[in-house]
């Protein structure tokens, strides 16, 4: 009971008349790895953001470890935001800041570090995924998009996060890069015993990273289970979604 | 006919509302804004950057715009007080338009350009790449991050490019008449000096810190709510430089009458 860290009930969010989300209920268990899959444009990233308090949604309760998160005042988002980390779809790193700044970020800026402390921390985290230390004073657009996304994944984790979330972690990657990112991922989460949140429609991805799977379709979870009920279930649009067919009862609306 | 009368208010009234949502919307971001660049924490170093950008790179522009001013107002007001023989209301003339009117409102503009249109571009791609989102993430507050020190920086530096420009475009005047119109340069020097007023000089200060206000301003809130890739940057960009260079002419009359009016 108490090992609840996110609990997101009937969650309600629309832009103007279109309903993004349509009372979303989603739990996820402390150290858990859970995988929402869904169609581009079902409100994956709306859902995300919510959590976040990047969005603030029209209805609904999201609660982490207990306290409510929607109308927190600043004080509180704050020290939520400490516990969170995030993988941006498209690395979302800060290109006036030199690699390691932006791994460091977050000590550096909150936790007051001393910059060559800081460093010398960016440096062991960007050795974590993969990345020398030779790479620390380059600026982002320097790196490669399969390397960008492992110094957004540095930084992601470098604060030590409860909770990270991936967006979309292995899109615009080649199959192997996305294949290194899925272990760097799972790698990372079990370190430091996170509970981890991704977003994605790769279903190859879903099914290596995820403890649990979701899907969202229409603004609601229509299914959820383990990978091994995944490939089992007779659910019908998760059946189509898994199997990347075009006829079913999903219908793309072009 | 009922339909034909609700379309034309309809056709009225949704410019209308998205007029006033905008607006609202920049009220709340000038809240904001002010807020921020009042409390701490104060991010310095960023400041520093930004009194180099806006102030520093600025000088080679705000040089050539307010030499060039002084120099044309010199020569045109010669020709009109050489037919009433009064040549020497010429550095009087130089003084007052240079230190009132031409510095601040030319620099006010050609910094609009220059840095308006950058730091829309810049907040702009940090909101479409989604890197606004990651410094709230990281607990980092955009508004004391990316705005306030921008702000600050502008109303601090703007004053002083002008101030800058008042001494460049005087000095503008004083070669045209000098070398182009035989003035007697110790004469011109004078009466220059001798009709030196602080509040002449007060009043251009004043508008710099204004227009920096709303350079940055506008450089901000464009960049801050653009939307959708490189057309909606595109956009905020041009948005930041019309609206920041219309304000600043407003604003100039406005700040001009309540200290002149009467």
């Amino acid at each position: 009971m108490n090992d609840t860290k996110i609990k997101i009930t009937n969650l309600h969010k629309a832009f103007g008349k279109k309903i993004v989300l349509d009372g979303v209920n989603l739990e996820l268990q402390k150290g858990e790895s859970l995988v929402v899959i869904g169609g581009s444009g079902t409100g994956k990233s709306v859902l995300i953001k919510c959590i976040q308090g990047l969005l603030t949604p029209d209805e609904g309760s999201i609660k982490i470890d207990g306290q409510e998160t929607i109308g927190a005042d600043k004080k509180q988002q704050e020290q939520l935001h400490g516990k969170m980390g995030m993988l941006f779809q498209g690395g979302a790193l800060f290109d006036s800041l030199s690699v390691w700044e932006n791994v460091a970020f977050g000590l550096l800026e909150n936790q007051k570090m001393p910059r060559k402390q800081a460093k010398d921390e960016a440096i062991k985290v960007l050795r974590q995924v993969g990345l020398g230390a030779d790479v620390a004073d380059l600026y982002p657009s320097e790196l490669s998009g399969g390397m960008q996304k492992r110094v957004s994944l540095a930084r992601a984790v470098a604060t030590k996060p409860e909770i990270i979330f991936f967006d979309e972690p292995t899109t615009g990657l080649d199959p192997i890069m996305a294949d290194v990112i899925n272990d760097l991922i799972i790698d990372s989460a079990k370190r430091l015993g996170a509970t981890a949140l991704t977003i994605t429609h790769d279903m190859a991805s879903a099914r290596k990273i995820a403890d649990r799977i979701a899907m969202l379709y229409k603004g609601k979870i229509i299914w959820q289970g383990t990978v091994k009920e995944l490939e089992t279930t007779d659910n019908a649009y998760v059946k189509q979604f898994i199997n990347g067919s075009s006829q079913g009862p999903i219908q793309v609306e072009i | 006919m009922a339909t034909k009368i609700e379309l034309f208010l309809r056709a009225l009234g949704k410019p209308l509302v998205k007029f006033i949502m905008r607006l609202g919307e920049l009220t709340i971001f000038i809240a904001r804004s002010i807020y921020n660049c009042l409390t701490p924490p104060f991010y310095f170093k960023l400041m520093g950057r930004q009194f180099m950008d806006i102030g520093f790179y600025s000088l080679p522009v705000v040089g050539l715009t307010t030499i060039f001013a002084g120099m044309v107002i010199a020569l045109q007001s010669y020709t009109g007080f050489a037919r009433f023989g009064a040549e020497s209301g010429v550095a009087s003339v130089v003084l007052i338009s240079v230190t009132r009117e031409l510095a601040p409102a030319l620099s006010g503009l050609m910094v609009a350009g220059r840095i308006g249109a950058a730091m829309a571009a810049e907040i702009g791609t940090m909101r479409v790449t989604e890197q606004i989102d990651a410094l709230v993430t990281l607990s980092t507050n955009p508004f004391k991050y990316l705005v306030a020190p921008r702000i600050i920086a502008g109303i601090i530096v703007l004053p002083i490019l002008v101030l800058i420009g008042d001494v460049i475009g005087i000095f503008g005047g004083y070669v045209v008449c000098v070398y182009k119109l035989g003035f007697n340069p110790a004469n011109y020097i004078n009466s220059t000096l001798q009709n030196l007023e602080s509040l002449d000089i007060v009043t251009g200060v004043v508008k710099a810190a204004v227009f920096g206000f709303i350079i940055t301003l506008m450089g901000c809130y464009n960049g801050y709510r653009s939307r959708g890739g490189a057309q909606g940057v595109g956009e905020a960009t041009t948005n930041a430089v019309v609206s920041a260079s219309i304000l600043i002419l407003v604003f100039n009359y406005i700040i001009t009458e309540l200290f002149f009016a009467k």
